[in-house]
């Protein structure tokens, strides 16, 4: 069998090679029936694509790296990933209206908000959520440690409540929460003349604390190192006095509150509405598969991967075909399962 | 034969003989709407029973294949008047083209995913469903997101409100020959070694089995009983747009199969029949209303906390209960004990 996987790896790796490539080159100097053209004769339009991607991508971190940080530790697969993700935002929402007021006949305006009434409902949304989240670990998740399937299934039941709760409750019509007026502007980048919009940087820039924050968390504290540990070994950890127990429920903790404070930035970047759930859930799942569960660099580059091919093609397929980029999803997550079926820094379990 | 199979033959032909003379025993719309509901979603549920019950691989992409072969059918067949193809070729050939062109993306789905065990083929599968969905979704030539409306059935079987029977007995003929067709499967060479690749994939693949190949067929083969599903379905009902095949549609059909049970096929059809009941008379409890996924959820949330092997079973312990307590020689092991994140 090694033989064949082997040439089966190869033809794959060949494959994603090529189609990189291609894609470069067609991008850069082709992009023939593309609104934009090739990214040689218009920089400005390729560097906000290439932002957009970024900026998407720091989103897709931010949510996946709650779901792989509790995957790693406790093999859980949470499938209420994406309720959390949008019940974080509706809380977030109901707590500014509530602040603010409902706003004009337009609905709440940026210029009615400012940075405190963005911030406080944000990190309440996210401590809320992340309750939530340990309250189901402890309730129906603690007791079937190990059985994976019966975990995911338990989520999964708890993910159609959840959606169907908040149909009744928020109704089934898109809003979204108002960024704070003084980030809801342009900043000049003073590249190509480009003017970017500072809420999306502004995200871009969450997502790197985020990351830097879990990471410093992961390598240079106790309940890290716990973590890390439990993640390779959890029965030795637990056979060392250990409380993992206690670590499974930070985790748990943490996890769902990135998923609410994605939302909240979700809400704010583009709007809530019923099957926003499900759209997060994918994106988080698809993150990481190919960046390899459990493991917080996989989460980064899988984020990178999805946001930037997600963006391009949208951006860089012939105007006729634009609708066609959701296939460029599919071959990315292809690829990655054709070359490393664990993902790309995945490792056995 | 002993007791147990016993009283379990009796219950089957019973049950067989209720759902042959089932159009003068209901009304219509209990026929019409309800049953061949329950049929066609048993089909799919079957698919998904069979792939966790003898491959060990729990899969969410069945509702984006029978979505495949629907779609298909309704691309092909159509003339006019709606979104899509509109080809407008022979229903036969339409049914042709979707069971073979949903069969060969189960093929290609399933070498994706079949590398991958446990929890990881889950989600792997749940990302195919969800842009497959997506998928219909945005791509206008093939059906946008409206779907493809007046699909018709072939002249054979007639428009269902016009001949509600006829729809509903070839579903029940289609999911007869389904489960014959699986019992059949599992008891072949290849249904016997697919069944020692779900119990120790690396020990199979040291006796030179190939184990990729096998999940990859088993995934193919009911690829090929979900597309029976989905061609059904748009005969049933006319019409198919993205959202017959969401995220909460496939959640629906992994609810039937686990609410029946996860490891026997007949379960498909029971789980079915309990979904579809409920759907259909939860709105009239006034405490429910609409809030019929409330109501599921907290089902299969019982179901999975208290009896992980679903209502087969709850059976299966009754009998043990009247029949003297021999163990189960069953084909398959509880949902519980399906080994997860193994890896070959």
């Amino acid at each position: 069998m090694s033989a064949r996987t082997a040439s089966f790896r190869s033809a794959g790796a060949v494959v994603a090679v090529l189609l990189s490539v291609f894609a470069l080159v067609w991008i850069l100097f082709i992009a023939r029936g593309t609104s934009f053209g090739p990214a040689i004769h218009d920089r400005k339009d390729f560097l906000i694509t290439l932002l957009n991607g970024l900026t998407a991508a720091g989103l897709y971190f931010v949510v996946a790296s709650g779901f792989t940080l509790i995957f790693g530790l406790m093999r859980v697969v949470n499938m209420a990933h994406g309720a959390f993700f949008l019940l974080g935002g509706y809380i977030a929402l109901k707590l500014q209206r509530h602040w603010v007021g409902e706003g004009g006949s337009y609905g709440l305006q940026s210029s009615q908000v400012n940075m405190r009434n963005w911030i406080i409902p944000a990190l309440i949304a996210a401590i809320i959520v992340g309750f939530v989240g340990l309250s189901m670990q402890q309730v129906f998740l603690r007791w079937n440690q190990g059985q994976e399937l019966r975990q995911a299934l338990i989520t999964i039941a708890i993910a159609i409540i959840l959606a169907d709760q908040m149909l009744a409750h928020f109704g089934g019509v898109a809003e979204d929460i108002a960024w704070p007026g003084k980030l809801d502007t342009f900043w000049n980048l003073r590249v190509a003349g480009v003017q970017y919009t500072t809420t999306r940087l502004f995200i871009l820039g969450v997502a790197v604390a985020v990351g830097l924050g879990l990471w410093l968390w992961l390598k240079k504290t106790r309940t890290g190192m716990v973590i890390r540990a439990g993640v390779d070994d959890r029965q030795m950890v637990s056979a060392l006095g250990i409380n993992i127990q206690l670590t499974f429920a930070i985790a748990f903790f943490i996890g769902s509150a990135l998923a609410g404070l994605g939302g909240v930035m979700g809400g704010s970047f583009a709007s809530l509405a019923p099957g926003v759930d499900s759209n997060w859930l994918l994106n988080s799942l698809i993150v990481v598969i190919i960046g390899g569960m459990g493991s917080l660099a996989g989460a980064a580059v899988g984020a990178l991967l999805l946001g930037l091919v997600t963006n391009f093609a949208s951006a860089y397929l012939p105007s006729d075909y634009t609708y066609y980029s959701i296939i460029f999803t599919f071959v990315l997550l292809a690829i990655v399962l054709a070359v490393r079926p664990l993902g790309l820094f995945g490792r056995p379990a | 034969m002993t007791q147990r199979s016993l009283i379990e033959r009796v219950v089957g032909a019973a049950i067989l003989v209720v759902a042959l003379i089932a159009p003068l025993l209901f009304n219509t719309y209990w026929v019409s709407a309800l049953l061949t509901q329950m049929l066609l979603l048993g089909i799919v549920a079957a698919s998904l029973i069979f792939l966790s019950a003898y491959g060990g691989m729990v899969s969410f992409a069945q509702v984006a294949i029978y979505g495949i072969a629907g779609f298909v059918f309704g691309n092909v067949v159509t003339n006019g008047n709606t979104k899509g193809l509109n080809l407008g070729w022979s229903p036969w050939l339409g049914v042709l083209l979707a069971i073979g062109i949903a069969t060969l993306v189960g093929v290609l789905f399933g070498a994706l995913a079949s590398r991958s065990f446990g929890i990881y083929f889950l989600m792997i599968t749940l990302t195919f469903g969800v842009i497959a969905n997506l998928f219909f979704g945005q791509v206008t030539d093939f059906s946008g997101f409206g779907g493809i409306s007046g699909i018709p059935a072939p002249g054979l079987i007639g428009r269902v409100d016009a001949h509600p029977n006829r729809l509903y007995y070839v579903a029940l003929g289609t999911s007869i020959v389904v489960f014959l067709l699986l019992k059949y499967v599992v008891r072949t060479p290849f249904g016997l070694s697919l069944q020692g690749v779900r119990d120790d994939p690396v020990r199979m693949s040291s006796l030179g089995y190939n184990v990729t190949l096998h999940r990859t067929l088993a995934f193919g083969f009911a690829a090929f009983v979900a597309a029976l599903g989905g061609v059904l379905f748009v005969w049933w009902n006319g019409h198919i747009d993205p959202a017959s095949i969401d995220l909460s549609a496939m959640i629906d059909v992994l609810v039937i199969a686990v609410i029946g049970g996860l490891y026997r096929v007949e379960a498909a059809w029971l789980g079915a029949f309990v979904f579809v009941v409920l759907n259909n008379y939860s709105q009239r409890i006034s405490f429910v209303g609409p809030r019929f996924h409330t109501l599921i959820g907290l089902v299969f949330l019982a179901i999975v906390l208290v009896s992980p092997n679903g209502l087969i079973g709850l059976w299966e312990r009754f009998l043990d209960l009247v029949a003297s307590g021999r163990s189960r020689g069953g084909p398959a092991e509880p949902i519980a004990e399906i080994p997860a994140g193994s890896d070959a």
